[in-house]
């Protein structure tokens, strides 16, 4: 272990992937000085992925989540402040204020903060912190809260029909609750994915019993006599819908209020460059909470993905070990639902058509966004071998030469790859 | 607790300690072994834990599983005995044994 020196400090605030993987690399990198992670929940970095999954269906607990032991980042003098919120940023000194009426300096200050869900906004919820039974899924205290609430029988309606609702779906059913999606949008997962795609989840939710209604926006919620619950969920059509528990998977706020209050530019996320710096060099952000150039698109993003934070991480990591490289990966994601795996490589945002390879009927299926005649993403069914080769043909912004070839099953995808 | 060898793709050896039921992917992890990325956690969606099981180990592993091989087909530089090491839990009869990482993880 190298011998920390005093004056030299990483300071990350935040714990969770990104955090916890850029003191990894850090210290691997050969920093020196001390490395300091100051994370709001009380615990160390842990997966959030199976939030939504196993840990939600009692197959994990918090203990397995974690990234690494204690006393993995204690063989690297990495110190963690668990529990502790940082509350502003002090530039010209240097230094954090946090909520604990303690302060930090920092050499190096890397924001790690993520997001928060977007809060459920209707009249009827005058009071969200009374209402017992209604539910947003971020963090471990969401996931166990609402673990507790998953009772057979129950009616839990789920406001959004994004990959943690429908997630969640899943996890539902299987533990026999009665589920209810509503969806603004005509069809689910309508901001990422193709309308084939959409309707074949669609399927597949509605044939496990999940009462999926799309095109239906959520006016009002009523509360039960007792003031500290929901009752029911009433539709723009007016229908009312009876609810257990109410979930509301309708996006992610990055968290930005540090930075924006240090002056620090915030478009979408916090502004950085390819080697995830601000304006203020001696502040870099990552994850979630990041806005970050894409060569690969042309444009900047905003990646909510694990693979994303822990990718900008290791780029933090070379930027503060003085050996500079430019983040520039595929994104890419996944979600499980009963038996299905999807794996997502690239964006698919502004695609202007879709080849599929394999089909649908057979729960076993890639769908292929192209742009300017180039594959830009993939989303690979039950096929994790097309998701490989995908990634590599989406990194490569491989031409689209014949869409009957690329949907051929019987020829091998790798041929599709330059040389 | 049963030790793991992991040899890098230069030669350079790292040998830890594992707890039964864990992971091997968890035992480079947690120990920092360069050359296991993980990005996934464990859930056999994105193929970097990659590594080669040395021959005599193989029989005491339990064999690929479908989602396992479908990954592995989509990896560059597999062999015979690449595995993903996220799918690999140590047992007591694992002590000793040799993964191999390959010159990187895609």
């Amino acid at each position: 272990m190298p011998s920390p020196q005093d004056s030299e400090r990483v300071v990350i605030v935040g714990a969770g992937h990104a955090a916890g993987e850029l003191a990894g690399s850090l210290r691997s990198g050969g920093y020196a000085g001390r490395i300091i992670l100051i994370g709001e929940e009380p615990h160390l970095p842990y997966q959030r992925p199976p939030l939504s999954k196993a840990f939600l269906s009692g197959e994990l607990g918090l203990p397995e989540l974690e990234i690494k032991p204690e006393s993995s980042y204690r063989s690297i003098g990495v110190e963690i402040r668990a529990g502790v919120r940082v509350e502003r940023i002090d530039r010209r000194a240097k230094r954090l204020l946090l909520g604990d009426g303690t302060q930090e300096t920092y050499t190096k200050l890397v924001l790690a903060t993520g997001g928060r869900p977007r809060p459920l906004l209707l009249p009827g919820i005058e009071a969200p912190e009374r209402l017992s039974n209604l539910h947003y899924l971020r963090n471990a205290h969401d996931a166990s809260r609402l673990r507790g609430q998953l009772q057979p029988g129950f009616r839990l309606v789920i406001v959004g029909g994004g990959y943690i609702g429908l997630e969640v779906a899943a996890v539902a059913r299987k533990h026999g609750l009665q589920v209810t999606v509503l969806e603004t949008q005509p069809r689910v997962l309508a901001r990422v994915t193709a309308p084939e795609l959409s309707t074949f989840y669609e399927f597949v939710h509605r044939a496990a019993g999940v009462d999926i209604l799309t095109s239906t926006t959520v006016r009002s919620v009523q509360v039960d006599s007792s003031g500290d619950a929901i009752a029911s969920l009433t539709t723009d059509d007016g229908t009312v819908i009876m609810a257990d528990v109410v979930l509301a998977g309708i996006g992610l706020i990055p968290n930005v209020e540090l930075a924006e209050g240090a002056g620090l530019a915030v478009e979408n996320g916090i502004v950085v460059d390819e080697f995830t710096q601000t304006a203020d060099t001696d502040i870099l952000a990552v994850g979630d909470c990041s806005n970050h150039p894409s060569r690969l698109y042309g444009r900047c993003v905003r990646i909510e993905s694990v693979p994303n934070a822990v990718g900008q991480a290791r780029a933090a990591a070379a930027t503060l070990c003085g050996k500079p490289q430019a983040y520039d990966s595929v994104p890419w994601f996944w979600s499980d639902q009963y038996d299905l795996k999807l794996q997502i490589a690239g964006l698919s945002q502004g695609y202007e058509g879709v080849v599929l390879r394999g089909s649908p009927e057979s729960r076993s299926f890639t769908a292929f966004y192209f742009r300017d005649e180039r594959i830009i993403a993939a989303d690979a069914v039950n096929r994790p071998k097309d998701f490989m080769v995908a990634k590599r043909l989406v990194a490569a912004r491989t031409a689209l030469t014949s869409s009957a070839a690329l949907a051929d099953d019987a020829r091998p995808l790798q041929s599709f790859l330059n040389g | 607790m049963p030790k793991i060898v992991f040899i890098e793709h230069n030669g350079t050896p790292h040998r830890v300690d594992v707890d039964v039921g864990r992971s091997v992917m968890q035992a480079a992890v947690d120990n920092f072994v360069p050359g296991i990325v993980a990005d996934c956690g464990g859930s056999c969606s994105c193929g970097t834990c990659h590594g080669f099981v040395d021959a005599e180990w193989l029989p005491k592993i339990p064999a690929v599983q479908p989602d396992e091989a479908s990954m592995l087909e989509g990896l560059l530089e597999t062999k015979q005995n690449s595995r993903l090491t996220c799918q690999i839990r140590v047992t007591p009869d694992l002590d000793g044994m040799i993964v191999r990482l390959p010159k990187s993880q895609f």
